[in-house]
């Protein structure tokens, strides 16, 4: 009986993983499929879609633009949660919880409504259809994020050694750079990964303010409500290494810096 | 001390600016949109209760209204109740090792491209998919998914469940197993060992989960859409259709106003639930 109960939980929490799994699973193995409609039977293996993928300017193009705003998103995510953080492990003040709630509130309004709020605000300040708008919008969703990975690392760092930094008569910007960016350098670099991915994935709000140039998960979009075509396998499979890859290096670092 | 102050400045000023500048004036303003007014396409800045009047007068905004929040209602229950086995098993049975690969596993999905995983739903549940052609193969006929609530349903689970069993599961990895322990002790059968210690103690992990499936599912755009097959409209396809199709980004805004004030409630009730002591009335 007890065996029984353990073995129906464990194919239960299997096969929990493997309709979580499926999706992706599928899209990889269809997109090394020959043929044009991504139906059984498998008719074969073959490079063709990933051909046709790299040889279609306008993916090309969507593809530089979405890792050029991911970059510059990380960067400026990162050193800004960087800076939160860094305010709410340091000082206590009145308002401090009001200010830090402004900072990370983003990622809990509907990305529908804050790709709207961007849209209205984009259009006002004369950013609207520009590249340099999906680079705002994308940074307010991703600086709480950043903050929250810097933030814990920050948790495990004694206070002791700012402190000893300063009696050693180390300036107070300086010992930021000498003790505790090195400390927090595994979540540094975490925050940036996954705030690259972030940014690369991210397709509500870059549908509402992009113009003319689009990111490529907008691009994407714009191929799904047209017709099917297998090459959608392709990008998607390529989109989801590169997301795979950011976080789970994310990942191994924050697990491995813990230890 | 001035030389901290300007230190304490450099530090907290960039980040609260950006934020207050990119993140909260746009919030405002788009309340301020609400009352704006567009005429022959064109925005003007305006005090107006048109926007106001007139979503509030359509019947059909009320049908959206309902569905939506029909939808995200089923969508809370369906993932909660399939990710509580999961997060149990996870929490107290498996193995340190089991659990990182399984948390590992979880947490990928969160980053990874939504929009293509719906693609793939969209291909395995169509009609010629891998499903149905499967259920042909063992004699069932084909069974209509795509386009339908089944579609909607399939897209929210997937996008949601790894999020939601990792909040269940934070939660029931805390508990004290002392207490599961003395319940056995007590002679209490499994299933009430269930519903009378760890759902109790698990609360907050159940009810943050949920709320943010409500929240998550309340919002989305892409599982109606591409899986629901968009012809029963959600509050999200109707911003959509209203910014892009009529341009009327002030009636847009009223829309999504009241989707802000909804999950507000729902946030704050579910707060309220979850942190109340037991025995106390409100």
């Amino acid at each position: 009986m007890e065996r029984l109960i353990r073995v129906g939980q464990v194919s239960f929490v299997c096969l929990v993983f493997c309709f979580i799994y499926l999706p992706i699973v599928s899209l990889i193995a269809f997109s090394f499929n020959s043929n044009r409609f991504p139906s059984l039977p498998w008719t074969g293996f073959s490079l063709h879609w990933y051909n046709e993928v790299f040889a279609d300017p306008s993916i090309i193009d969507a593809f530089v633009l979405s890792i050029l705003i991911a970059v510059s998103v990380s960067v400026t995510a990162t050193l800004l949660g960087f800076l939160g953080a860094y305010m709410d492990y340091r000082w206590r003040f009145t308002g401090k919880n009001a200010l830090l709630a402004i900072i990370i509130l983003p990622p809990t309004i509907p990305l529908i409504v804050l790709g709207l709020a961007m849209l209205n605000f984009l259009k006002q300040v004369g950013l609207a259809a520009s590249p340099l708008g999906i680079f705002v919008s994308h940074s307010i969703l991703c600086i709480p994020f950043a903050l929250a990975v810097i933030r814990m690392r920050l948790a495990d760092m004694p206070p002791e050694l700012e402190q000893a930094a300063w009696n050693l008569g180390c300036g107070q910007t300086r010992t930021i750079f000498k003790v505790v960016v090195p400390h927090c350098l595994p979540a540094i670099i975490a925050a940036l990964l996954i705030t690259t991915a972030l940014s690369f994935d991210e397709f509500m709000i870059a549908w509402f303010v992009s113009g003319v140039d689009v990111t490529l998960p907008v691009r994407i979009l714009t191929l799904l409500q047209g017709q099917v075509s297998a090459s959608i396998n392709a990008i998607g499979s390529i989109v989801f290494a590169i997301s795979l890859i950011l976080i789970s290096s994310a990942l191994a670092i924050i697990v491995w810096s813990r230890k | 001390m001035r030389r901290l102050n300007a230190f304490f400045a450099t530090i907290t000023v960039p980040p609260i600016l950006w934020q207050v500048i990119f993140f909260l004036v746009p919030l405002i303003f788009l309340v301020v949109m609400t009352f704006w007014s567009v005429q022959n396409y064109r925005l003007k800045p305006d005090f107006t209760f048109t926007n106001w009047q007139k979503v509030l007068a359509a019947g059909y905004f009320y049908d959206i209204y309902l569905r939506t929040f029909l939808y995200a209602a089923a969508a809370t229950v369906i993932t909660s109740i399939v990710a509580f086995p999961v997060s149990l098993f996870l929490g107290l049975n498996a193995g340190p090792r089991f659990r990182i690969v399984a948390i590992f596993l979880l947490i990928c999905p969160f980053f990874t491209s939504y929009l293509v995983r719906t693609y793939s739903w969209q291909v395995i549940i169509s009609d010629n998919g891998i499903i149905n052609t499967m259920l042909g193969a063992v004699g069932i006929g084909q069974v209509a998914m795509l386009n339908t609530f089944v579609g909607t349903m399939i897209g929210y689970a997937t996008f949601f469940l790894p999020l939601v069993i990792l909040l269940q599961f934070a939660s029931i990895a805390a508990i004290d197993r002392d207490l599961i322990q003395a319940a056995h002790n007590l002679r209490c059968g499994r299933l009430r060992t269930i519903f009378a210690v760890v759902v109790p103690s698990a609360k907050v992990g159940l009810t943050v989960g949920a709320a943010f499936a409500f929240i998550l599912a309340f919002g989305d755009f892409v599982a109606p859409s591409l899986l629901g097959g968009g012809r029963s409209p959600t509050l999200s396809i109707l911003i959509i259709d209203t910014v892009k199709s009529a341009s009327d980004w002030p009636r847009a805004s009223v829309v999504a106003m009241a989707m802000i004030v909804t999950m507000m409630g729902v946030i704050f009730a579910a707060l309220t639930f979850a942190y109340r002591k037991p025995g106390e009335t409100h």
